[in-house]
């Protein structure tokens, strides 16, 4: 196959059962190189379990997940340092420096010239000002900038982002968004976006795939989404979905 | 790459890692001198009490003060690697270790070398307080002492890996096991005291655990001048034995807890 046309992320027939609960149930999707993908759905609809699965930190029940050509989590090691990732359910060490943190991070991925990725990363993200401070002395909007420096560290050609603007302020928010955007356009880099930010998904993602109860429900274009729905905004198709009128809305 | 290659650079980073918290943080730093420190003094003046009360041999050999220092060198070893990875929980920064290209064995190789650290900040301050205050020079034993040391720290890491892989594989509701695993061995491994004590059923447990032939080798050292090799070569081939095993049982905890979604929680 060939490299620059093979899917970034392959998910087929994905399936995760904890004690008897359906966490995922048979999912198939793939994602193309350079594509922003969001991926929707209530509390408990899957999503992070999913991610978990295409980074290798939870092994799948059945199916079979490829992340740049490697079975997850079977070849992990040859993947883990062409990708990278941000969730609000892990953090930094708090007593180190942001320096220090991002210098361990950098040279764990392997980066050459670990000082200049700094010094890019603290220009491009605004973090020059905090670079000496303890990670624990940051607030949410600088911890959020921090991490998303650590996921970008390695120049990831896949990139997996489970609510990356949680918690933050609109303004900062829309900060992060714009460096992400940026990020991706210019190293064509994949991205899977689990969000409940519903502006967010609409403004960075080319395609939307809906979960709920471990299944996909719908997968599609925010456009081909709002006009399948008769919605206005993604958000009411969110509704609609984790509320059940999916299936009206769209008839 | 496969999860067999090695970099030195990774092992390197999480030591760094360690070693700018360590640094960061005085009562961490205290504490690894506090404990061992009271430890000793206090069986030194038991020793010293147990002499004046005619065990003539008690005094002359320092016995319960070495029992005491290397019954530290292998409850800090093994504290000392537990407690590092133990950070990575409290910081909920697991996630990002499991996520790098760090492989299993770097990481433990990094552990291990933080016990090291941990237990020199500690113990060596600690061993020339026991010369100043009881006359106990634990350095004196010259090469019995490295080849005592090396075994004991075997020991130590071999239950700070198994701790490790159960704490996660089951999260923080594991948290006491890195704090008291290791007691479970204090009474079997004869520490102060022979192992001709132990019921003779008992005794075929004393001697399946490394610590045992390390004590009953500074005994022997002590009271009858004599370095028993013998000892330390079975303590070496069990700790061997012992070191596999716990590797083993890491590898299998860390793949059940991929399967069971632990890696994600690493809550209670």
């Amino acid at each position: 196959m060939d490299v620059s046309t093979s899917p970034a992320i392959a998910v087929e027939k994905l399936t995760k059962i904890y004690k008897g609960i359906v966490a995922v149930d048979g999912i198939s999707f793939s994602l193309r190189r350079g594509a922003i993908t969001g991926l929707l759905g209530g509390n408990g609809a899957g999503k992070t379990t999913t991610i978990a699965m295409i980074m290798g930190l939870v092994t799948p029940t059945s199916g079979r997940v490829s992340v740049l050509g490697s079975d997850m989590p079977r070849q992990r090691y040859d993947v883990l340092h062409r990708m990278n990732f941000e969730s609000p359910y892990v953090d930094m060490p708090m007593r180190l420096t942001v320096r220090q943190n991002l210098s361990v991070f950098a040279q764990l991925y392997g980066v050459t010239d670990i000082e200049t990725r700094i010094g890019q990363l603290a220009a491009d993200l605004d973090l020059g000002e905090f670079l000496d401070r303890p990670n624990g002395k940051l607030s949410a909007g600088q911890k959020t900038r921090v991490s998303l420096a650590k996921a970008l560290l390695n120049k990831p050609e896949v990139l997996l982002l489970d609510e990356p603007t949680a918690s933050l302020d609109p303004d900062t928010a829309d900060w992060v968004r714009t460096r992400l955007e940026t990020y991706c356009a210019d190293h064509r880099a994949t991205v899977l976006l689990a969000s409940h930010n519903m502006n967010e998904v609409e403004r960075l993602c080319e395609r939307v795939i809906i979960m709920k109860k471990g299944h996909i429900v719908d997968d599609d274009t925010p456009q081909a989404l709002l006009t399948r729905y008769g919605r206005e905004d993604l958000e009411e198709v969110f509704l609609d979905v984790v509320r059940g009128r999916a299936r009206e809305a769209a008839q | 790459m496969s999860v067999l290659e090695f970099s030195p650079s990774r092992v390197g980073a999480m030591v760094r890692r360690y070693w700018y918290l360590l640094r960061s943080s005085w009562p961490r730093i205290l504490d690894l001198i506090y404990w061992p420190a009271v430890q000793m003094i206090m069986w030194g003046f038991l020793q010293s009490y147990v002499a004046q009360s005619g065990s003539g041999f008690v005094k002359a050999s320092g016995v319960f003060i070495g029992a005491v220092l290397l019954w530290d060198i292998l409850f800090r070893g093994q504290l000392g690697f537990s407690i590092s990875f133990l950070e990575e929980m409290y910081a909920r920064n697991l996630g990002n270790i499991m996520m790098s290209p760090l492989r299993p064995a770097e990481f433990i190789t990094a552990l291990m070398i933080m016990s090291l650290v941990r237990l020199s900040i500690g113990m060596i301050p600690v061993s020339f307080l026991a010369i100043a205050f009881f006359g106990f020079n634990l350095w004196s034993l010259g090469l019995a002492l490295a080849v005592f040391f090396l075994n004991l720290m075997l020991t130590s890491w071999s239950i700070g890996i198994f701790v490790a892989g159960l704490l996660l594989r089951n999260g923080m509701g594991a948290e006491s096991l890195a704090w008291t695993f290791m007691f479970l061995l204090l009474p079997l491994a004869c520490v102060y005291y022979p192992v001709a004590v132990l019921p003779g059923w008992l005794q075929y447990l004393a001697w399946a655990l490394p610590p045992t032939y390390v004590f009953e080798g500074m005994r022997a050292l002590l009271i009858d001048h004599v370095f028993r090799a013998d000892l330390m070569i079975q303590a070496f081939a069990f700790n061997i034995v012992l070191f596999a095993a716990a590797s083993a049982a890491f590898l299998q905890l860390l793949k059940s807890a991929r399967e069971h979604g632990s890696l994600i929680q690493g809550g209670e």
